[in-house]
C-alpha cells in the first residue's frame, strides 16, 4: 500500500495530539496509514466522540416512565401512549452557518431531519433556535454599547451590522429552502441577537416525528443503528458521495476560527432536500415492509461513523469495499470516500434475501441502493477498495474508546455590579415608561417574527394549531384528540452571568411555555453551544450548566433524551456566551385544553399569576434585561432568583385553571416584562385586534422596574368575569399570587397607574411598529 | 364517486389532500402514482401541493412531461374535474390546461400566511356551494405564486368569468395591500374554458377544520362533492358563461 507517511504535521493537521496518536498505535498495534488516521481524526474528534463533555453529560437526568430511548442513538424516543411515540432532537449546525450561512443552515436541517426518520419516525415538526451579531444600529441607543466604546468607527459598525443581517438572511433563507420542500413544517422556535454571537452565529435545528400505531403490534416500531446478524448485508442509500464536507466534523466543528474562515467554505456540504424527501420515503417503505434490520444516517464522518458506530453498537464488525460505493467524482481516493460528508445518505442493515424488495422500493424513489459491504464477526471495521486493505479497525476503538477528558475547570469571578452612583443609574431616573415601552417594542429582540417564520412553511402537514409566535408551538396528532407541544428556549446573556442559575432558568421558562399552551411537560433534548472547552472558565461554565440542568429537570420531572454539544464557538480568540438551548415537549390530552396567549374577548379580566414584586432598581438594572440593554446599554452581573418549588407550583395551577376551562388565554411573562407580555396578548388577539385597559391602583416604587422586570414564575391569563372566585380560590389553595390588572377592552393599549396614563395608543398602531421592524432591518 | 390524487415524488400536500377527501369529507379517495397513464374509475383528480421533481429548473417544468399529465390531460378533455393546489396550480399552467404562468414572488420570498380570496364566480363545480363574493380566509406557501398572463388572456379570462378567486381585503376589496406576491391582477385562482379545471396558490386543504384557523376552504371540497353527487363526470361542464 502506497500512502504518505504520517509524520507529525500531518497527525497535527488532523486535530489529532501527540497523546491520542501512541494510544491509537497501541490500538493497532501498529502505526496507521493515512486513511485510519483520517477515520480515527473524525471519530475522535469533538464533535463526535464528545470526549470533553462526556464526563459531564452523564450527570443529566436521562430516564422517566415515558423513555422508550434515551441517548446514544440518532435521537431519542418518548412514549404518548395508545401506540403512538415520538422521536425528537436538536443538533447545532453553528461552524458551518458561519462559513456558508445559506447551505450551512440548510444542511443543519437536512441532518436533524434524517436523524429523526432514522429511527422510523415521519418528521412532522421542525423548529430552529438562531443567535446572530446585532443587526440594529447603536445610534438608536442612548450612549455606545459596553465594551465596544470607542473601538468601532461608525463605518465599522456598519459593515458589522451587513454583514451580521447577510448571516441572517442566509441562515433564514437555507432553512426555508430545506424545510419547505421537505414538507415539514417550521413551527416555531427562537432568535436573539447579541454582539457576542457576530463572528459566532449559532443555528441550533430541532425536529419531531411521529411514530404511527403499528397495525400488527398495536406499538410504535422503533429502528436502531445496530449492525447485527453476522452475514447481514451492508447497503448504500442515497445520494452519491461526492468530495463536499471532508473533514467537517473534525475541521469545522472541532476548531476555532480565525482569518482563513472563508477558505473553509468548500468543508461545508450541499443539501438536496428533494433528494431527502425521496429518502424519507424509500425509508419508510423499506421499514415498513420490514425489511431491514438497522439503519443509521450519515451525518458528520459520513461513512466511517455510521459504519463503526453500528458495528461497535451490534457487537459486530462490517467489511465494506469502497468500489461499490455510488460516486459521483472521479478518482476519489479511499480517504476521501471515507470522510466525505455528502448529505442524503443512509447506512442500511438487511437480511441478504431481502435485497431485491430494498433495491426495488429505492428504484420507484429513483435512488440507488448498493450492497456495499456485510456484517462480520470480528468486531473490526475493514475498509477495502478493490480488494485491497486499505483500513483494519476495531469497530469500538472508534466509537466507543475515545480519550475522555476531564479538563480543568476555573470559576470565573462574578460580574461586578454596577453601583447605585453609576451614572447608567442615574439614566434610569430620566427613562420615561411610555417611551421605553415604544422602544422595546421595536427592540430587535422584543419584535415580531413574522419576517422570519413566513419564509418559512409551517402549515403543511396540516396539524399546526397554534401558528408561530406564541408561547409554544402546538402539532395535533391525526386520529387522536391529543397534540404535542413544543418550544426551544436558551438564555445565552443569563448563563454567561451566571451559568447554573442560566441553566435553571431556560428550564423553567420552556417548561411554562409548554404550560401555558395547556401542555404537561414530558421530556427535553438539548444543545449545549459554548466555546473552546480546552479554557478552564469556560469548561467550568459548561460544568455549571449541567448542573443547573439536571436539578431544573428533576424538579420539572423532564429527562434529556438526547441532544448535541458545540464546543468552539470562538473566532479571533473572542467566544460567545456559554449558551445552552432546551428543547421542551410536552402533550396537550384533550384539545380542549388547548389554550393561546391572545385575548378573546372584549370585557374578559385580565389578572397576573406569581408575584409582581419588583427587584430593586439596582437590582433590575444589573439584571441584564432587554430594558437594560436597550435603554441604558448595560449587559447584566445578576439574574433574577428563581425558586423551582415556587415555579412548579404555579405551573401546575395554570394546568389545573386550564384543565378546569376557566382560561380565555395564558401567557408567559418573560423578555420585556409584564408591559410587553399584554402588548403581545394584544398583537395575539388579531386583527381585528382586542386591547386593554390595566389600571394599577396601589403605589409602586420605581415604575421601569415595575413594568419591565423579567423575574420568572409569573403568566397574564384572561377569563370571563364569573370565573373568578373559583380561580381565586385554586390559586389561593396553591398559594399562588393572584393580582387582577384590568379589562379586554377594544381597539387600545392602555396602561395606567395611579390616574397616570403610561401608555393609551391604538392597539393597531403598536402592532404595526412591532410587526414591521425585522422586516425593516432586514432590508436595510 | 372517486377522488384521486397524484403524488409526484417530491409532492409534500399529497397527505394533506387525501386526509381531507378521506377523513373530513369522508369520500372514496386513492393515491394516483405519477407513473400511471390512465385514470380510470377516477371523478375527479386532485394534483397537490410541492416541488414534483424538485423543481430546481422551474416549477413544474418536468412534471408536465409525466405520464400521469398526458393521463390528466385525456381525464379532463373528457369532463372530469381536476382541482391543482399551489404546486398543482403550477402544473396545470406549464402543461398548457390552464393559460398563463406563476413567476417567483414579487417580494423575491417564499411567503407562508393566510390571506383572503374574494369568490369571483360561484357557478362552477368548485364553488357552488359558495355564496357570490364570498370572501375566504386561506393560506398560501409558495415562492413562486405571481400569477402573468398577456393582457389579452387576462381580458378574456375576466369576461369568461374564469377568474375563481382574487387576493382581497377581509372586507373583499381588491386592492394592490391585499396581494401578498404581485399577481395580475390579484389573480389567486383560475378554471379552463369548460370550467372543469381549476388552478389556485392557496391551499384550501389546510383551511378546512376550524382546528387549523379556518373552514373556509371546506366549501371548495363540498362544491365538488355536490357536483359529483348530481351529475357524472362526463357531463361536468358549460358552466362558465362563454
Amino acid at each position: 500500500m502506497i500512502e504518505a507517511l504520517i509524520s507529525p504535521e500531518v497527525v497535527e493537521q488532523h486535530g489529532i495530539t501527540p497523546q491520542e496518536y501512541l494510544r491509537i498505535v497501541a490500538i493497532l498495534g501498529r502505526d496507521p496509514n493515512l486513511t485510519e488516521l483520517g477515520i480515527f481524526s473524525v471519530m475522535w474528534s469533538e464533535h463526535c466522540s464528545y470526549k470533553s463533555s462526556r464526563v459531564h453529560l452523564k450527570r443529566l437526568p436521562t430516564a422517566g416512565a415515558c423513555v422508550l430511548q434515551g441517548p446514544g442513538e440518532n435521537a431519542g424516543v418518548v412514549d404518548l401512549g395508545d401506540g403512538y411515540a415520538i422521536a425528537f432532537k436538536i443538533e447545532s449546525h453553528n461552524h458551518p452557518s458561519l462559513v456558508e450561512p445559506f447551505q450551512g443552515a440548510a444542511t443543519g436541517v437536512g441532518g436533524i431531519l434524517r436523524d429523526i426518520f432514522t429511527m422510523g419516525a415521519r418528521p412532522i415538526a421542525a423548529m430552529n433556535s438562531l443567535r446572530f451579531g446585532r443587526i440594529k444600529s447603536s445610534e438608536s441607543m442612548e450612549s455606545p454599547p459596553q465594551g465596544r466604546a470607542g473601538s468601532s468607527t461608525p463605518d465599522n459598525e456598519e459593515s458589522e451590522l451587513r454583514q451580521n443581517r447577510r448571516i441572517l438572511s442566509g441562515v433564514v433563507g437555507g432553512i426555508g429552502f430545506y424545510g419547505n420542500c421537505f414538507g415539514v413544517p417550521t413551527v416555531g422556535g427562537e432568535i436573539y441577537f447579541e454582539d457576542c454571537y457576530a463572528k459566532n452565529p449559532l443555528v441550533n435545528a430541532f425536529a419531531l416525528g411521529l411514530f404511527e400505531r403499528d397495525s400488527r403490534s398495536g406499538k410504535p416500531r422503533i429502528f436502531l443503528g445496530r449492525a447485527s446478524g453476522p452475514g447481514n448485508a451492508v447497503i448504500y442509500v442515497g445520494a452519491k458521495t461526492g468530495r463536499d464536507g471532508i473533514h467537517g466534523a473534525s475541521l469545522l466543528a472541532s476548531s476555532e476560527f480565525d482569518e482563513t474562515t472563508a477558505s473553509k467554505r468548500p468543508n461545508v456540504q450541499v443539501g438536496d432536500p428533494f433528494l431527502e424527501k425521496c429518502l424519507l420515503e424509500a425509508c419508510l417503505e423499506t421499514m415498513e415492509a420490514d425489511a431491514i434490520v438497522g439503519i443509521q444516517d450519515m451525518g458528520a464522518a459520513g461513512l466511517t461513523c455510521s459504519t463503526s458506530e453500528m458495528a461497535a453498537r451490534g457487537d459486530t464488525g462490517i467489511e465494506i469495499e469502497l468500489n461499490h460505493v455510488p460516486q459521483r467524482e472521479t478518482g476519489m481516493s479511499p480517504y476521501e470516500i471515507m470522510l466525505s460528508e455528502s448529505q442524503e445518505r443512509m447506512l442500511l442493515v438487511a437480511e441478504r434475501g431481502r435485497m431485491p424488495d430494498i433495491q426495488g422500493i429505492f428504484s420507484k424513489w429513483g435512488l440507488d441502493a448498493v450492497e456495499i459491504g456485510r456484517v462480520t464477526k470480528d468486531g473490526i471495521l475493514r475498509v477495502r477498495d478493490h480488494g485491497e486493505v486499505v483500513a483494519e479497525i476495531p469497530a469500538k476503538a472508534l466509537a466507543d474508546e475515545a480519550p475522555l477528558y476531564n479538563r480543568p475547570m476555573k470559576a470565573r469571578k462574578p460580574l461586578a455590579l454596577l453601583e447605585k452612583s453609576s451614572p447608567r443609574l442615574k439614566n434610569l431616573e430620566s427613562v420615561q415608561p411610555g417611551d421605553a415601552f415604544m422602544r422595546l417594542l421595536s427592540s430587535e429582540n422584543l419584535c415580531s417574527r413574522r419576517w422570519v417564520y413566513q419564509q418559512y412553511d409551517h402549515m403543511v402537514r396540516t396539524n399546526t394549531c397554534i401558528l408561530p409566535g406564541a408561547d409554544a408551538a402546538v402539532i395535533r396528532i391525526k386520529n387522536t384528540n391529543r397534540a404535542i407541544a413544543i418550544t426551544l428556549d436558551g438564555n445565552g446573556r443569563y448563563c454567561y452571568v451566571n451559568p447554573r442559575e442560566g441553566a435553571r432558568l431556560a428550564v423553567a421558562e420552556a417548561c411554562r411555555n409548554l404550560v401555558c399552551v395547556g401542555a404537561q411537560p414530558l421530556a427535553a433534548t438539548n444543545c449545549l453551544n459554548f466555546g473552546n472547552p480546552e479554557k478552564p472558565e469556560i469548561m467550568w461554565a459548561f460544568s455549571e450548566v449541567i448542573d443547573g440542568m439536571k436539578e431544573a429537570c428533576e424538579a420539572f420531572h423532564t429527562p434529556i433524551t438526547g441532544g448535541n454539544v458545540s464546543f468552539y464557538n470562538e473566532t479571533f480568540g473572542k467566544g460567545i456566551y456559554g449558551t445552552p438551548v432546551m428543547g421542551m415537549v410536552g402533550v396537550i390530552d384533550d384539545l380542549a385544553h388547548l389554550t393561546s396567549p391572545g385575548f378573546k374577548r372584549e370585557g374578559d379580566v385580565i389578572a397576573a399569576l406569581g408575584d409582581l414584586t419588583p427587584p430593586t432598581e439596582r437590582e433590575f438594572l444589573n439584571q441584564g434585561t432587554e430594558f437594560a440593554r436597550v435603554l441604558l446599554n448595560a449587559s447584566g452581573a445578576q439574574v433574577p432568583a428563581l425558586i423551582l418549588e415556587r415555579e412548579k407550583r404555579l405551573q401546575d395551577t395554570i394546568l389545573t385553571l386550564i384543565h378546569q376551562g376557566t382560561l380565555h388565554s395564558c401567557h408567559d411573562v418573560s423578555e420585556g416584562g409584564l408591559a410587553i407580555a399584554l402588548a403581545e396578548c394584544a398583537f395575539a388577539s388579531g386583527p381585528p385586534f382586542l386591547g386593554c385597559e390595566i389600571e394599577i391602583q396601589f403605589g409602586i416604587e420605581g415604575l421601569s422596574a415595575w413594568w419591565f422586570n423579567e423575574n420568572p414564575s409569573r403568566a397574564v391569563i384572561s377569563f370571563e368575569v364569573g370565573q373568578q372566585s373559583r380561580i381565586e380560590a385554586i390559586c389561593r389553595r396553591q398559594e399562588i399570587p393572584f393580582q387582577i390588572l384590568g379589562r379586554v377592552r377594544k381597539h387600545d393599549f392602555k396602561l395606567k397607574h395611579l390616574n397616570n396614563w403610561i401608555i393609551q395608543q391604538p392597539v393597531d398602531k403598536l402592532f404595526g411598529l412591532w410587526d414591521q421592524e425585522l422586516e425593516r432591518l432586514s432590508t436595510l | 364517486m372517486k377522488f384521486g390524487v397524484v403524488v409526484f415524488p417530491g409532492s409534500n400536500c399529497d397527505h394533506d389532500a387525501f386526509y381531507v377527501i378521506d377523513r373530513v369529507m369522508r369520500q372514496p379517495v386513492e393515491w394516483v402514482w405519477h407513473e400511471t397513464d390512465q385514470l380510470k374509475g377516477f371523478d375527479a383528480i386532485i394534483l397537490p401541493g410541492g416541488f414534483s421533481y424538485g423543481d430546481y429548473l422551474r416549477t413544474g417544468a418536468i412534471a408536465r412531461f409525466s405520464p400521469v399529465m398526458k393521463a390528466v390531460r385525456a381525464f379532463a378533455e373528457g369532463g372530469g374535474l381536476v382541482l391543482g393546489i399551489c404546486n398543482g396550480f403550477q402544473i396545470l399552467c406549464e402543461s398548457g390546461l390552464l393559460p398563463g404562468a406563476l413567476m417567483r414572488n414579487r417580494g423575491l420570498k417564499f411567503v407562508c400566511r393566510h390571506v383572503y380570496l374574494r369568490t369571483e364566480n360561484n357557478a362552477l363545480p368548485f364553488t357552488q356551494r359558495l355564496s357570490a363574493g364570498q370572501v375566504l380566509k386561506i393560506p398560501i406557501a409558495h415562492m413562486e405564486g405571481n400569477y402573468y398572463a398577456s393582457a389579452d388572456t387576462l381580458d378574456e379570462l375576466e369576461s369568461q368569468g374564469r377568474v375563481v378567486f382574487r387576493y382581497s381585503t377581509p372586507e373583499g376589496a381588491i386592492d394592490e395591500a391585499a396581494n401578498p406576491n404581485g399577481a395580475a391582477r390579484n389573480i389567486a385562482g383560475i378554471c379552463n374554458r369548460a370550467g372543469n379545471v381549476m388552478g389556485m396558490m392557496p391551499h384550501p386543504e389546510r383551511a378546512s377544520e376550524s382546528l387549523l384557523g379556518s373552514a373556509d376552504g371546506r366549501g371548495i371540497f363540498e362544491s365538488m362533492v355536490k357536483a359529483l353527487v348530481s351529475a357524472p363526470s362526463s357531463r361536468l361542464a358549460e358552466t362558465v358563461h362563454d
